[in-house]
């Protein structure tokens, strides 16, 4: 590990319009793009070169600041397609090189005009290998970001901001995230040329608990046939099965699992007790293995990016996955009545499991991609089979 | 699924000679599967006729034959060897070639040799156009509309459906050879039937263009488990309707979103999953409707490419080497990724940095070709360069073509016909010539709006913004002078310019450019390439320069570099005709023989084809630009630590060599022999001074700068002369005239070509046999370590020329007077290293005509012929080491090896296939046997020149081979050979008492002996032309022997080698034997 000490510089040069400050000390200067506004939050890193916009608007990015490590962002722009919720819940984003002028055939918005729509400061000018390597090396650290056009920044502020901040361990941001309402969901999977479809004959009826849920999964879901209504993730066992679901669906979301455990946790066991048919992915897995009665922990980094290999140990198959977690599944701490079934070929930290004895499983990585590869778009099947079929499991 | 053990040996094909389409990146390919192979324990076979090759050393391959990569002679190879598999995809488009015929000819079955890495009918479903089709529409993925087609009358009515313009692609054939872009029913009809000549299976598909749509690539990897991985992702800058080998390219896609790139990654899967290549990697090539994101298939490659050489490069990931241990039964998840050391090869790299691609072309050689790019490959090379944004790399690669650009120079773009330049412009840019990107720059220094640059040329406008920024800067530069501060320098840095491009806007000089950065604290950083954007540690030096802003203590640099004793070898830059293979052997063999010797080996080089610039070759890998600036940063970062011994200049070719003064101004020590003895060598006056201290000879010869000069310079020598600039290779601009006019004619270009060099004048020694030489000295001793004979006669481009080692006419006495020489000029110049030496002989005369002190083409040959590597000793004299140490000795060869050239004349149509002194060839052969005969049959062979054994010569030589062309005649009349001649020709063998059919010329009306070469009646042409009116005149005639595939000879010297070939090939069939039969021990 390289010691690393914080910038020489604590003033900042001529032109300097942002900031990117850590908890150790370290500021970063450079040029503010998107809203002018501060935010803090933990500094993370995401390797892939495509799908900044799903990224952005993913809400298990509540809470942080993002690190796009491929130099060039926006050149694509954006458009009204390719969110994954309204309201983006990232806190910032630290860019390479300046956002360029769009082009592409679907761009309706530049990059930056969207990112001060949405709220969303930015830095760019900064060298992201250096902070890439920095969290890789240390953990993610906390951090505070700021965009001021009039170039009024104070390093010391900065840094005591993040410092100040407590961090995402022991933090439930699920609740922030999540939807206030229920409501029903019937859009289905992207095509070139014609946007999203409409689910025409729905043959399962799912409830879909809402943790910061990414709007692919509701469309994967559609996809493979499924009427989704989603549910706030303080919805009770009793809320969900009032709508008399042939599965429950777990979704994705920010923070730490063990705070959003401590309302989340009794439902599922409820739901486990009825043997409803469960599929969760990422918080949502996390949160089914905490219900099982294993731990989680916070990982050195994370797993950011879209080119992670995840083994199915069960047909040995290698699956590239799109991932997004800074927690993992305590493998050793689940009971016998739980199996892994996916590892990450990275650091072999749990990717996946199944129950032996109900008819529930769940995936830590994103088979719903967005962005990301679709290889693991099969493990929707699977739950439809599932609530085909419960007793098979 | 560890690997299969019911195999232990395989037999890899390499690609045979470098022509245009097939580089070096066969070589790099081949020698990754060939180690990756042997250290799994298998008996590796290899056959490829290139003996420029790294994958030909001896230590590579259990047995290496250097044998014509023919399925004649493969099947004999198998039949020696009985291999047990063989891995057809390491050897480009001739390999898997060789290999589909050997399994429809039975042969592989006969001898029980399965095909690994590729099945037979996945080639054939992946080449056959029809099939490929096919099975697109199976799996739902569009194709251009299109109809195969296998006559005229076929094709006129495909016309209809598809509509012009129209795409014409030969079936399997290389690199779009025979094909091209139809804009009329004319031109449509003249591609369609050469297409059709072209495609050895005599049909083309005829398509719907979708030119001006956006292009892709994507390289794929896949295992027997079905597991799949994207190695990278290449978007062309050029837009369709350029070969994407002749387009700028970048990696990865810039202008695809998630959605459409994920369409794009399924696509490429499922075509792998259709065409049912098992194991291995493949490119599809994908174009995109820029408006509506529709998508077409165009193609796959189901072996490793020039692209997936490409994306190795650019992402660390060695596609080959894994290919290789895939076919063998692994799972991408069984192996390890070497760069990070703890991570599986099963992941898709991920990269922080923007990789362009860039062409080199060499038009200027091919006067007869307009220089425009179409669906047949042209460039002869590439080079690859990394930068932290598109706009450094793009710099980076402009700088690395070695033409002299220091960045988006201007370009000129004449006013057209009346006299306009707007539209002289609109027209550059609709154009698609090779320098498109200076053309878009000119343009927008001239005012075009983006918008209007992007319809006319139908690049995206995501590049042309970018472009559009650059010249910007250069703009405000040119007007406020050099950045003040560091941060002003960094961001002018970031974007890519070159001290050198400063230098030319701020009009300073690159010395003060630099200087004044480094005062301002701006140097440049090394980042590593690593598969993962950092998210894990890199224990590979792989590296590339950036410049970046302050982080934690300062700006961050990843160099790690050492406290070892380190040399720095420098490469040679893109592939170019006289400058190729040859050199990037050299340089490889210096870095193996200074690992052996125990010092950190450190490579420069940004050719991407290469085996120099594979990360395991050298230490520590620096893939940048070969520019004094670059070479002089990295220089001093590793001398932060550690000890520079000094660089190697002398082993890249003219590239780094140009280099060493900038370098020693420096105060970097060069390695060897002195920048002053090579300069020596090139400055005809110290030069002559040193002849004559030697009492050597030369011919008579002066030196101009102006026209004038010339003329007084020739007029004084008499005619002959040879004109020849100064500092160039590969005989940029020489020409033999033979009159005041025609000097009169060449004269400007070669003083334009030379600079502020002066012009060589020579007199020309008309039928002299020219010798080569390759020495290694050490300052004091000398080992004379191969002479080698021309078969063409001195004036024709000693890297054009066929020769044979040993010599296979000179006598003794005329030997030992060139290694006396040889050794009396390697003492006088001092030299620390490698020197080359070229002689003339005449009347038992010897004459010097150019010394150089640097390793030069010939010294892998000489290498591979002798068995004595003398690249690796000399880079350890070089470093230090006396020339005793090695105990070389002179020994007595009982074989013979010959070279050949390979010339891409077919991509040229319209230039002249005759022989000078300005090389044009891209690529040689060996070949290797008991005798002269053998040997340069085996060449011929190898170089695709089939040597007929019956049937019917065609002679017409000038008046002064008249008499030397009887001995030739006469040989092949005893064989049985029709003889055919026209006029003066036909009456001398007559009169020298041979039967003789008579023939029209050309301009006698018809049928004359074009017609009879084309309805296939004549096998053989021996034809020699003086003059530019007889050259002219028989210009049809050279054509229709390329075009017909007919071998031809153009000089009596080989005319009388094939001769003796022709004999050889008919006392028997050709014997193989591996390169360890004939030298004990590896080398």
């Amino acid at each position: 590990m390289t010691a690393r000490k914080r910038s020489a510089t604590a003033t900042p040069p001529a032109g300097t319009t942002a900031a990117l400050a850590l908890s150790d000390g370290a500021i970063f200067w450079g040029r503010g793009i998107g809203a002018a506004a501060k935010k803090t939050g933990e500094v993370c890193f995401n390797t892939s070169i495509t799908g900044y916009q799903e990224i952005l608007t993913d809400p298990s990015y509540a809470g942080q600041i993002i690190t796009f490590t491929f130099p060039h962002v926006g050149n694509v722009g954006t458009n009204e397609e390719d969110i994954e919720t309204v309201t983006p819940a990232a806190r910032g984003l630290v860019l390479r090189a300046d956002i360029t002028e769009p082009s592409n055939f679907r761009a309706t918005r530049h990059l930056d005009a969207w990112l001060k729509a949405n709220g969303l400061p930015g830095i760019c000018g900064v060298d992201t290998r250096a902070l890439t390597r920095h969290i890789r090396d240390t953990g993610a650290p906390s951090g505070t970001i700021v965009h001021a056009p009039d170039g009024k920044l104070d390093a010391e502020a900065l840094v005591a901001e993040a410092k100040a901040w407590p961090g995402l361990e022991g933090m439930d941001l699920a609740k922030d995230v999540t939807t206030r309402q229920s409501y029903s969901w019937d859009e289905t999977a992207w095509q070139l040329g014609r946007g999203y479809g409409k689910l025409a004959k729905p043959r399962f009826n799912v409830v879909a608990v809402d943790y910061g849920a990414k709007r692919n999964i509701l469309r994967c879901l559609a996809q493979a046939g499924c009427k989704v209504t989603v549910v706030p993730a303080s919805a009770s066992a009793e809320d969900i099965l009032r709508h008399k679901p042939d599965g429950v669906f777990l979704s994705n979301g920010p923070g730490d699992p063990a705070a959003t455990g401590i309302y989340a946790v009794p439902v599922i066991r409820a739901l486990l007790e009825k043997r409803v048919p469960i599929f969760g992915i990422c918080l949502g897995h996390q949160l089914l293995a905490l219900a099982l009665g294993a731990q989680t922990k916070k990982l050195h980094l994370g797993h950011r990016g879209a080119n992670h290999p995840v083994q199915d140990l069960e047909t040995g198959k290698v699956e590239i996955t799109s991932q997004n977690h800074g927690f993992a599944v305590i493998p050793e701490t689940l009971p016998k009545t739980a199996v892994v079934t996916h590892i990450s070929l990275f650091d072999k930290t749990n990717e996946g499991l199944r129950c032996t004895d109900r008819p529930a499983f769940s995936v830590q990585y994103h088979p719903e991609a967005s962005p990301g590869p679709q290889d693991a778009h099969y493990l929707f099947e699977r739950f439809t089979a599932l609530m085909a079929n419960p007793k098979a499991a | 699924m560890p690997k299969r053990t019911d195999i232990k040996s395989i037999l890899i094909i390499g690609a045979g000679p470098i022509v245009i389409g097939q580089a070096c990146e066969f070589d790099y390919s081949g020698t990754q599967a060939c180690r990756a192979l042997r250290q799994e324990g298998y008996r590796i076979i290899l056959v490829n006729s290139n003996p420029a090759t790294i994958m030909t050393d001896p230590s590579l391959a259990d047995a290496t034959y250097v044998e014509p990569v023919t399925p004649e002679i493969v099947e004999k190879i198998i039949a020696k060897e009985r291999p047990d598999a063989l891995l057809p995809t390491m050897g480009g488009q001739t390999a898997l070639n060789v290999a589909m015929k050997l399994a429809d000819t039975g042969v592989l079955e006969k001898f029980g040799v399965e095909l690994i890495g590729a099945n037979r009918d996945a080639i054939d479903k992946a080449e056959d156009r029809l099939r490929f089709r096919d099975a697109m529409d199976k799996i739902g993925l569009e194709s251009p509309k299109s109809v195969l087609v296998k006559s005229m009358d076929e094709a006129k009515e495909a016309l209809a459906k598809v509509g012009l313009p129209a795409i014409i692609r030969p079936s399997f054939t290389l690199a779009g050879t025979g094909g091209g872009i139809a804009y009329n029913e004319e031109e449509y009809e003249q591609i369609v039937f050469g297409a059709l000549r072209a495609s050895p299976v005599g049909s083309t598909l005829v398509e719907e263009s979708v030119l001006g749509w956006k292009e892709f690539e994507m390289e794929v990897v896949r295992d027997r488990k079905d597991n799949c991985i994207i190695v990278c992702s290449i978007e062309n800058v050029d837009p369709m309707g350029i070969h994407t080998g002749d387009s700028v390219t970048v990696a990865p896609a810039l202008t695809l979103t998630d959605k459409e790139f994920q369409i794009m990654r399924n696509a490429s899967i499922a075509t792998l999953r259709e065409i049912g290549v098992d194991t291995g990697g493949s490119n599809v090539q994908f174009a995109i409707d820029p408006k509506t994101g529709r998508m077409v298939v165009i193609e796959m490659n189901p072996r490793v490419s020039r692209s997936s050489a490409l994306a190795s490069k650019a992402t660390g990931f060695p596609i080959a080497k894994i290919a290789a241990k895939l076919a063998v039964g692994y799972t991408l998840d069984e192996l390890d990724n070497d760069i990070t050391g703890v991570t599986p090869a099963s992941f898709e790299p991920t990269i922080d940095y923007v990789v362009v691609k860039m062409p080199r072309f060499t038009f200027e050689k091919f006067p007869g070709t307009p220089a425009l790019l179409s669906t047949s490959m042209k460039s002869v090379g590439e080079a690859m360069s990394i930068g932290r944004s598109f706009q450094e790399a793009l710099q980076k690669a402009l700088r690395s073509m070695e033409t002299g650009l220091t960045g988006l120079d201007e370009i000129d773009i004449p006013d057209d016909d009346a006299g306009k330049i707007r539209e002289a412009i609109v027209a550059a840019l609709a154009k698609p010539t090779p320098d498109r990107v200076l053309v878009i720059a000119q343009a927008l220094r001239f005012g075009f709006a983006v918008e209007e640059i992007c319809r006319i040329s139908s690049f995206d406008p995501w590049f042309v913004r970018q472009i559009e920024d650059l010249v910007s800067a250069e703009a405000e530069i040119r007007k406020k002078g050099l950045p003040k501060d560091f941060a002003g320098w960094t961001r002018v840095k970031q974007m890519g310019f070159g001290d050198a491009k400063l230098a030319q806007l701020a009009k300073k000089s690159e010395a003060e450019v630099a200087a004044a950065r480094r005062a301002a604290g701006v140097v440049p950083v090394f980042k590593r390439i690593d598969t993962c954007a950092a998210e894990f540690a890199s224990k590979t030096p792989y590296l590339y320069s950036a410049y970046e802003t302050p982080s934690f203590d300062g700006v961050e640099s990843e160099d790690e570099v050492s406290d070892r004793d380190k040399v720095v070898i420098l490469g040679g830059g893109p592939n170019r005709i006289g400058q190729g293979i040859e050199f990037d052997y050299c340089c490889v063999h210096a870095v193996y023989a200074l690992r052996e010797a125990g010092f950190e080996t450190i490579m420069v080089n940004c050719n991407p084809e290469t085996v120099s610039t594979d990360y395991d070759t050298a230490d520590r890998l620096y893939f940048e630009p070969l520019t004094p600036e670059t070479v002089i940063e990295i220089v001093r970062r590793e001398q932060a630590k550690g000890r520079v011994l000094g660089v190697i200049c002398q082993f890249g070719g003219q590239t780094p060599l140009r280099l060493a003064h900038a370098l020693a101004d420096a105060g970097i020590p060069i390695l060897g022999t002195s920048p002053d003895a090579i300069d020596l060598a090139e400055d005809r006056e110290r030069f002559a001074k040193l002849l004559d201290k030697l009492k050597l000879e030369q011919p008579a010869s002066g030196t101009a700068h102006s026209a004038k000069e010339a003329e007084e310079v020739a007029a004084k020598i008499g005619y002959p002369v040879l004109l020849r600039p100064s500092y160039v290779l590969g005989g940029r601009a020489m020409k033999i005239v033979h009159s005041v006019d025609q000097l009169r004619g060449f004269i400007a270009e070669a003083v334009r070509v030379s600079g502020k060099n002066p012009v060589l004048v020579d007199s020309y020694l008309q039928e002299a046999i020219e010798v080569d030489v390759d020495a290694v000295a050490d300052g004091e001793g000398v080992h004379v370590a191969g002479i080698m004979e021309h078969i063409e006669e001195a004036g024709i481009h000693s890297g054009d020329s066929a020769c044979s080692l040993p010599p296979y006419s000179l006598p003794k006495k005329i030997l030992d007077e060139i290694e006396r020489q040889t050794v009396e000029l390697a003492r006088g110049l001092g030299v620390v290293g490698l020197m080359n030496v070229q002689y003339a002989v005449k009347d038992a005369r010897v004459y010097v005509l150019e010394v150089n002190p640097r390793a030069s083409r010939t010294v892998p040959f000489v290498a591979k012929a002798t068995g004595v590597p003398i690249a690796k000793i000399a880079a350890r004299i070089m470093a230090g080491e006396p020339l005793a140490s090695f105990k070389l000795k002179k020994r007595k060869l009982d074989h013979v090896a010959v070279k050949e050239a390979v010339f891409p004349f077919a991509r040229f149509p319209g230039s002249d296939t005759i022989l000078g002194p300005e090389m044009k060839s891209t690529g040689e052969v060996m070949g290797i046997d008991a005798d002269f005969g053998h040997a340069f049959a085996k060449a011929q062979l190898g170089a695709s020149q089939k040597l007929p054994v019956s049937g019917s010569v065609f002679i017409s030589v000038r008046d002064a081979d008249k008499k030397g062309i009887v001995g030739p005649a006469r040989k092949l009349a005893s064989f049985g050979f029709k003889i055919l001649a026209t006029g003066g020709t036909a009456t001398f063998l007559e009169k020298s008492g041979l039967e003789v059919v008579r023939v029209n010329k050309v301009l006698e009306g018809r049928p004359h002996i074009v017609d009879a070469m084309k309805s296939g009646q004549v096998h053989l042409v021996f034809n020699t032309t003086e003059g530019a009116q007889a050259v002219s005149d028989s210009f049809s005639l050279r054509q229709a022997a390329l075009m017909g595939g007919i071998a031809y000879y153009t000089t009596v010297s080989g005319a009388r080698a094939a001769a003796e070939a022709i004999a050889a090939l008919r006392s028997g069939s050709l014997e193989v034997a591996p390169l360890q039969a004939y030298f004990k021990g590896a080398f």
